[in-house]
């Protein structure tokens, strides 16, 4: 006799697992379209970032010139001593905070609490953008320092390469970011969530699931440069 | 048998999420031209494949040409480069990853686990659009100064972006590049769309184990899709950046025409890996979706339940897992540590085995069943021959010490045209004749079939089966023309001669296969609801061809799995999925 799948408790472990995949209409029980969409689409995107890492990592391993000094050529030279990656520390600070700001909205938007989700969304929306501005800020330096894709004063071409590509492919994650952030808040700010019918983020009045696959972005966003900065920057 | 999990259950579960309609067009634009229907998408998705196919047609003619008499068609060396790279590039992404995916998931995963779309209408109307502009940006390579690239269709550096292959410093291979990159974007927003339909969209009683092995094959290699582009994405920007930036990522330190160049330090192998790392997962991209269907062509036409369901399911997901770690095997003669060629030739070997036991499942299937040699049947049929034939010769360039002599040889390019070539060319063929009912409400002219059929199938066969003799005498792939080296003890321009003719008729074979799909359109006979009385959803739909949204007010409820058929005891030799007979007397 097969079991009844009509039971509604949620059985844990390994048996909830084998039940939810042997069941009908969804394997993700309790995940949204939009939400097995993001998740799905992240683990596409950690390929995509896993795959720049290595192609760096072996170009680094590969080439015969010596890799620059990160320390030295990431440095700040404030107040007359030369602070190694102080800018860097600064941005990954700036850029955790947003994923607190950002976890901040996720909760008071399970609330509704309508005015609190869209400012926590347009504060991380700040701290991105501040982040990008550091970045833009890090690679004009760069660029005077003589620092181009082709080649730079301090040692082995793929470093220049590697920066702009990998950094640049990584802010342009953070922008578009930014600006889905601005878009969600905006709405949530005008009461658009809060009204019904569906439209294509939301499924009814007061569903601000939105905000928490945003969330789900950002956080990727977020744990994407723990990397880079881990094998770009300190290494 | 009563505690089969296929069999009908006594419940089918409440619905868990409420009925979703999909937008409705307000406008003739939106109907007909920028359609959310995955329906309509899936048609202009094929309808785009086929035709940027028809010139991957031309050019492998043209490409035959030169091969086979060489000494009346002479085009010049960096012409011929050119048609080899785009005939295959166009053949193996535009047009088989297209139509599988964007053409045949669109059209079947809603309607064969029965939703009323995809999850996401207007990401999966983008993702035609961009793929659209993919193939516009190929075919405007075409026309700029210097040709399209003719790098060859694993675009190797240094060569790729140098001035001696054409289009390497010219537009031609930037536009290539950008239009993988465009590919690639436009197939990430439909992939995700089928990826989430199939795991969070079916409809009640649809159990993953009920779905088609259709389903299950464009599911899978969706899914390795989702993988495997990233590597080809980020090869592709990385050149880019090599060849616009003067990047070093793949450039090692050149000397061109007596002048160093301004590339250092950078490693072409590392291009290889991760071509490859993308490349060899791409042919199960084809392949797996072929495989589903053909078991589904199988099983419909000779009356009987696929052999071994389950079976075939995990051989499917084995195989996909699996093609993550072979693809070194497309490089045992890039001078890699013999260590690496045995544990590639290992894994490679490994495959081997979930793919065997596919090819068993299919005889088994078809073992005393009730055959009907109807046109989907005959080119399902044809694929399992073709299918094994190429197999076999996979066989041979797994093990190291076989591929060596034969890698970079014509045996190549006659082991992947018959396996990534033919065998899935003939699913899309007998796909179309079995669901082209499904789509238009009428049959495919029966009489110019069996010639599409015929011709095709032995005309292919003239043309593959003597080039891996070719190859196997020693004649490289990639030479336009080779004259009479003393490598080669024995002649071979009469069969290439040979191999050229029956690739002409092959190909004058498919115009009328085109011209069939136009004038069945209008005269084809009526096909009814049912035409093959097959048991999978999508023929169950209220209305053939199905309209917007599917099905009815009500979304079916499904009982069974897909395989029915000559059920003792039932009232008809196949029962529907959606139909909830239960026999009333156990069966002895
Ligand atoms: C057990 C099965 C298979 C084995 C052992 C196998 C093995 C190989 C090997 C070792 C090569 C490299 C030959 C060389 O370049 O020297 C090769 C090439 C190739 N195979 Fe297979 N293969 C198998 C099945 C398939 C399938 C199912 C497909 C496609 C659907 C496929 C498509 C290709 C393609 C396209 C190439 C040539 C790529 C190129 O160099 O341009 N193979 N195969
Ligand atoms: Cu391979």
């Amino acid at each position: 006799m097969a079991e009844s799948t009509l039971q509604t408790d949620h059985p844990e472990g390994l048996d909830g697992f084998v039940r939810d995949w042997s069941s009908d209409q969804r394997t993700f029980k309790r995940v949204s379209w939009g939400k097995a969409m993001m998740w799905i689409f992240l683990l596409s995107d950690t390929f995509v970032f896993s795959i720049f890492l290595i192609g760096y990592m072996s170009a680094r391993m590969s080439t015969k010139s010596d890799w620059p000094n990160t320390s030295e050529v990431f440095s700040l030279h404030v107040g007359g001593a030369d602070l190694p990656l102080l800018l860097i520390a600064i941005m990954t600070f700036v850029l955790i905070s947003s994923s607190g700001t950002m976890a901040m909205a996720v909760r008071c938007g399970y609330a509704r609490a309508r005015k609190a989700t869209a400012g926590l969304m347009y504060l991380t929306a700040l701290l991105g953008a501040t982040f990008v501005g550091m970045q833009v800020f890090e690679w004009t330096k760069l660029i005077q320092e003589g620092v181009r894709p082709w080649g730079n004063p301090f040692g082995a071409e793929q470093f220049g390469a590697s920066f702009f590509m990998i950094t640049g492919f990584h802010g342009t994650h953070v922008s578009i970011g930014v600006l889905f952030l601005i878009i969600i808040a905006t709405k949530i700010w005008r009461g658009e969530f809060d009204r019904p019918g569906r439209t294509w983020l939301k499924s009814d009045a007061g569903d601000y699931e939105a905000v928490e696959i945003m969330g789900l972005y950002w956080h990727f966003v977020d744990l994407v440069w723990v990397f880079i900065f881990a094998f770009f920057y300190l290494w | 048998m009563a505690n089969i999990p296929y069999r009908p259950d006594e419940q089918v579960p409440p619905a868990e999420v409420p009925d979703v309609h999909p937008p409705h067009p307000h406008t003739w634009i939106g109907r007909w031209v920028f359609s959310q229907d995955a329906k309509y998408i899936a048609i202009q998705y094929s309808a785009t494949a086929i035709a940027i196919g028809l010139v991957a047609l031309v050019l492998s003619w043209l490409v035959r040409l030169q091969l086979g008499f060489p000494d009346v068609f002479s085009f010049s060396a960096e012409a011929y480069y050119q048609f080899i790279t785009m005939h295959g590039m166009i053949m193996v992404i535009y047009l088989l990853t297209a139509i599988f995916l964007g053409g045949f998931g669109n059209y079947l995963i809603p309607l064969m686990v029965g939703a009323r779309d995809m999850v996401f209408p207007f990401v999966n109307m983008l993702s035609y659009w961009v793929y659209l502009l993919a193939v516009l940006v190929l075919v405007a390579s075409f026309f700029v100064p210097g040709g399209p690239t003719g790098a060859g269709w694993t675009l190797y550096p240094p060569q790729a972006i140098l001035s001696g292959t054409p289009g390497g410093q010219d537009a031609g291979i930037i536009l290539m590049l950008l239009s993988l990159i465009l590919f690639i974007i436009g197939f990430t927003m439909g992939g995700l769309n089928y990826v989430v339909t199939v795991l969070q969209a079916r409809t009640r009683g649809m159990t993953l184990m009920r779905m088609p092995l259709t389903v299950w094959g464009i599911f899978t290699a969706t899914v390795m899709a989702l993988l495997a582009f990233p590597a080809l994405f980020v090869a592709c920007v990385m050149m880019l950046f090599d060849r616009l930036l003067s990047t070093s990522f793949f450039m090692p330190t050149l000397v061109e025409m007596g002048e160093q160049l301004s590339y250092g330090g950078g490693s072409p192998i590392v291009f290889q890996h991760l071509f490859w790392f993308f490349g060899h997962p791409e042919v199960y991209i084809v392949a797996l979706p072929a495989f589903g269907i053909v078991s589904d062509l199988i099983s419909v036409h000779a009356r009987k339940n696929v052999f071994g369901y389950r079976m075939m399911v995990w051989a499917i997901v084995i195989i996909g897992a699996l093609s993550f770690i072979v693809w070194a095997h497309h490089m045992y003669v890039s001078g890699m540590h013999p260590y690496f060629g045995f544990f590639f030739a290992t894994t490679t070997l490994i495959i081997a085995v979930p793919t065997a036991i596919k090819v068993y499942n299919w005889l088994l299937t078809l073992w005393r069943g009730d055959i009907h040699l109807t046109l989907p049947m005959l080119f399902a049929l044809s694929f399992v021959v073709t299918f094994v034939n190429g197999g076999l010769t996979g066989l041979f360039l797994g093990n190291v010490v076989v591929d060596v002599p034969l890698s970079d040889t014509m045996f190549v390019v006659a082991h992947f045209h018959m396996v990534m070539g033919v065998a899935p060319l003939m699913v899309i063929f007998g796909a179309i004749y079995h669901w082209y009912p499904l789509m238009t409400g009428r049959m495919l002219n029966e009489a110019m079939g069996q010639i599409h059929f015929w011709v095709t199938f032995i005309g292919t066969y003239a043309i593959f089966f003597p080039m891996h003799y070719v190859g196997l005498v020693g004649v490289p792939r990639r030479y336009p023309e080779i004259g009479d080296p003393a490598f080669i003890t024995t002649p071979v321009d009469g069969l290439n001669a040979f191999i050229s003719i029956a690739a002409f008729i092959v190909g004058a074979a498919q115009i009328l296969f085109l011209f069939n799909i136009a004038w069945s359109a209008r005269n084809g006979r009526d096909a009814g609801g049912n035409p093959w009385r097959a048991a999978s959803l999508e023929w169950q739909t209220p209305q053939t061809p199905p309209r917007h949204g599917n099905w009815a007010d009500e979304l079916p409820v499904v009982y069974r799995w897909a395989y029915d058929y000559s059920v003792p005891g039932a009232p008809e030799d196949f029962i529907a999925q959606d139909d909830p007979w239960v026999q009333q007397t156990a069966p002895t």
